[in-house]
């Protein structure tokens, strides 16, 4: 009984103490605040890439691709069909993209892939990350006529709106369709002897020879095409590709859904030829991922097998690069993947989970999270030496006290509780206040990283940077639990020198102290 | 303080009424009740028992037997104990007188088995108290004896009435105590009241004066119904008429409730206020 009042009235009465504990408070704030943030990025990330990528993917080690996606799916059902939700195959590539911005044209490497947009959604989050409700619901390569997303879907009501959107789809088609006509007709009209090739006006950054808008389109297949009424293939662009973002989070569009972009690849012949097709974009990509936004570009897969001589006209099958495929929930990737792999040769076939193929980011975040953890529990630990060092002097100005309690027949264990216990309620103080402040931090982090950014001007959270538009973060119970449980190791740990030190002290040499 | 006029009422005059109170020994039941009994030894002690005196119970309650104790202060020896020789009688008001510096709070804890000596035994109610292990010397502090000290050693961060709970708040665990509590509370609000200090339960001992700190030093020394108080100078620290008043209460106890006192003194006149008076001269009793 005597050490609990003791300890609340040391507690108490002695604020010297409280100062040491601050650092605990502090340490344990951080390491709260900073282990949820990352959790909240890991998780985010980890969320998108499984979002991009499909649980399993069965790729074809060969220049050509696999022959007939249906003859490899039935394989793979039988191998572990039971454990499969869906299948969609794909065709991968790397290819050039021209976009036209205005009078310039941006030309950038893609990865082109070619899917099925009627399975894709099943194997992976792609419709998910789409504009248009539409084809978020069901996937098409058709264009719309409006009703794309003017507020980011993915986002809440933070995100600035995307005005341009709400032109996007048939309607902006149309009106670049006459704005182009009545273009055409005006610079004839002007300069109808010499007229200058037009690829005169774009930067040299597209060599002139290779333009593809003005040099590679024969008059009679613009004739035949009528670019306000008809679309091309339709294609779908990352977002980070037809637009960029400013740190204020607004969006600004290079070009819209309705639009037509060109794509240059190669074939699969013996040697390599390039070819090229014209698309309109149906729709954007945002994984939110700036990684893939920035790279990928989606069209429907027998386009691209025509495109790339991937198909046999003869029979109506396709070579595909690979086949996603979308585990039921609770099987096991890797069992899966050792399955498929005892089933498909390893000198023709490559089998991979998503881990395997992004397992490097997602440790690499790991790693940084626990190099951080052990960063900071040392800082707790320098608080640990704190606590040590005030807690000795508290033990040798309470020396006398400690002569009294022995003489009214307290034993040296008792003593000895009064300071470990001291410690520990210091430790669950510390430790207590330093919880409540973590979370309350990590519940009000946007608002705290605004009221930052807006007090020295400078953002701290750069959404144009991260593609989110707050910062995320998640709080793990058995997280906050171990940091809490370490604080207050280290608080004990920190006190039981002292407290020992207290228990041996001599009754008779305690009460001549003065 | 005209709740403490009761006790200081019964000064020296009373001595006279001492003999009867002793022959009634109720208030011997009162003190002594079966909880605050010695705790036997672990393994009986054939050693313990004192040859010189068959029935020690009945004589005497505390007795040293040839005790040396000196300190080392690095290679050189000090003597300071060479041999003390002494008894305590069961309900005597006994005194030991002597220098500054000649040993007596050296031997005061000894007896009160704070310390242990360096030769010599010491037994009491017959049974050998100095080589015990540390938890049963524990023990017998808080049950059997009570000390009052010159600079009074209350704890700081508890309160008057908190200070004289003190040793029952080591006695008994935190659920044992919450379950008495009141009782506890009352006894020692009884206790104070008696030392004449029932209108400062609230006070923190710094704002106390000397002579209100002493007399709650003594009303902690008596909440465990001790039957034994060892006093070091309880008057040294404190004026003439103060001391008296502390003095008068220390008599009135021996009277009344034929408590067994050794005060520690070196103020002769304090310490002719005792049964009897023992003198400490180089290291032995002289007498
Ligand atoms: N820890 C120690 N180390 C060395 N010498 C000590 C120690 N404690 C006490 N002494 C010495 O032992 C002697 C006796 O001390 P003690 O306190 O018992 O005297 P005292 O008779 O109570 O004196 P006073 O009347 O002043 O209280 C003194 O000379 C003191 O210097
Ligand atoms: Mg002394």
């Amino acid at each position: 009984m005597y050490k609990l009042l003791l300890c609340l009235r040391y507690l108490r009465t002695r604020w010297i103490a409280l100062a040491s504990i601050i650092s605990v408070t502090l340490g344990v704030a951080t390491l709260i605040v900073v282990n949820s943030v990352m959790q909240g990025f890991t998780g985010e990330m980890k969320n998108r890439i499984k979002g991009t990528i499909s649980d399993l993917m069965l790729e074809s080690c060969s220049l050509s691709g696999m022959y007939d996606f249906d003859a490899h799916a039935e394989r793979i059902m039988q191998v572990a069909g039971d454990r499969i939700e869906a299948l969609s195959p794909m065709v991968a590539i790397q290819a050039m993209l021209y976009l036209r911005n205005g009078e310039n044209t941006i030309v950038m490497p893609v990865d082109l892939v070619g899917i099925d947009e009627r399975t894709q959604s099943k194997v992976s989050d792609f419709g998910k990350f789409l504009q248009h409700p539409a084809n978020r619901r069901a996937m098409s390569f058709l264009l719309h006529e409006d009703g794309y997303d003017v507020r980011d879907h993915q986002a809440g009501d933070e995100a600035p709106p995307r005005e341009p959107m709400a032109g996007a789809g048939w309607k902006h088609r149309r009106e670049m369709a006459r704005f182009r006509e009545f273009q055409e007709k005006y610079l004839q009209r002007r300069q109808p002897q010499s007229a200058p090739p037009p690829e005169s006006s774009t930067p040299p950054l597209s060599a002139p020879t290779r333009d593809p808008f003005a040099g590679r389109l024969p008059e009679e297949e613009i004739n035949r095409f009528d670019p306000a009424a008809e679309q091309h293939a339709g294609i779908v662009l990352g977002m980070a590709m037809a637009s960029f973002r400013t740190s204020d989070g607004v969006d600004h569009f290079r070009v819209l859904p309705g639009d037509d972009v060109k794509l240059t690849t190669v074939t699969v012949g013996q040697p390599p030829k390039d070819t090229s097709d014209n698309f309109t974009i149906v729709d954007f990509y945002e994984s939110k991922m700036s990684e893939y936004d920035s790279k990928f570009v989606f069209v429907p897969i027998r386009k691209l097998q025509k495109m790339r001589g991937m198909w046999d006209p003869t029979t109506g099958v396709g070579w595909i690069n690979a086949i996603q495929i979308k585990l039921k929930p609770g099987a096991d990737g890797e069992a899966v993947r050792d399955l498929l792999r005892a089933a498909f040769s390893p000198r023709d076939y490559v089998v991979s989970t998503w881990r395997d193929k992004q397992g490097a980011l997602l440790s690499a975040v790991d790693m940084e999270t626990r190099i951080l953890n052990i960063l900071l529990f040392m800082i707790i630990a320098v608080a640990g030496f704190g606590i040590l060092a005030i807690f000795y002097m508290i033990v040798v100005e309470k020396t006398r006290d400690i002569g009294i309690l022995k003489s009214l027949g307290a034993s040296s264990r008792g003593v000895m509780g009064i300071f470990l216990g001291y410690g520990l309620s210091l430790g669950a103080v510390g430790s207590g206040a330093g919880l409540v402040i973590g979370l309350l931090f990590v519940r009000y982090i946007n608002e705290i990283a605004d009221f930052i950014a807006w007090a020295t001007g400078q953002p701290v959270f750069d959404p144009s940077i991260y593609y989110f538009y707050e910062i995320p973060a998640v709080v793990l119970p058995w997280t906050v639990f171990w940091i809490v449980c370490g604080a207050l190791a280290i608080a004990v740990l920190a006190s039981i020198l002292p407290a020992r030190r207290a228990a041996r002290l001599h009754p008779v040499e305690a009460l001549r102290y003065e | 303080m005209s709740s403490s006029t009761g006790v200081r009422g019964q000064g020296p005059g009373t001595r006279g009424r001492r003999s009867e109170v002793k022959g009634q020994g109720t208030e011997v039941d009162y003190l002594v009740t079966s909880e605050s009994r010695i705790p036997e030894p672990r393994t009986p002690n054939p050693e313990s028992q004192i040859p010189k005196s068959p029935n020690p119970r009945t004589q005497d309650q505390l007795r040293a037997t040839n005790i040396h104790k000196s300190y080392h202060k690095g290679p050189v020896e000090v003597p300071v104990l060479r041999g003390v020789d002494m008894e305590v009688r069961r309900g005597e008001f006994l005194s030991i007188v002597g220098q500054s510096g000649c040993g007596k709070s050296t031997l005061l804890h000894l007896l009160g088995t704070l310390d242990a000596p360096d030769r010599g035994e010491i037994h009491y109610d017959g049974r050998r108290i100095d080589n015990l292990p540390a938890a049963e010397r524990d023990r017998l502090r808080n049950h059997q004896f009570g000390m009052i000290f010159q600079f009074y050693h209350l704890l700081p961060e508890l309160n008057t009435l908190e200070n004289v709970l003190a040793p029952l708040m080591i006695r008994h665990g935190t659920w044992s105590y919450l379950a008495r509590r009141r009782q506890f509370k009352c006894k020692a609000k009884e206790l104070l009241e008696m030392v004449g200090l029932g209108h400062r339960l609230k006070h923190r001992p710094r704002e106390l004066s000397g002579g209100e700190m002493q007399r709650a030093a003594i009303a902690r020394a008596l909440v465990t119904k001790p039957c034994l108080l060892l006093a070091d100078e309880p008057t040294g620290n404190l004026d003439t008429s103060t001391g008296e008043e502390i003095i008068h209460i220390l008599r009135d106890l021996n009277d009344r409730r034929n408590l067994t006192i050794v005060m520690v003194t070196h103020d002769r006149s304090i310490a002719r206020q005792a049964d009897r008076i023992v003198r400490l001269v180089e290291g032995r009793i002289a007498e």
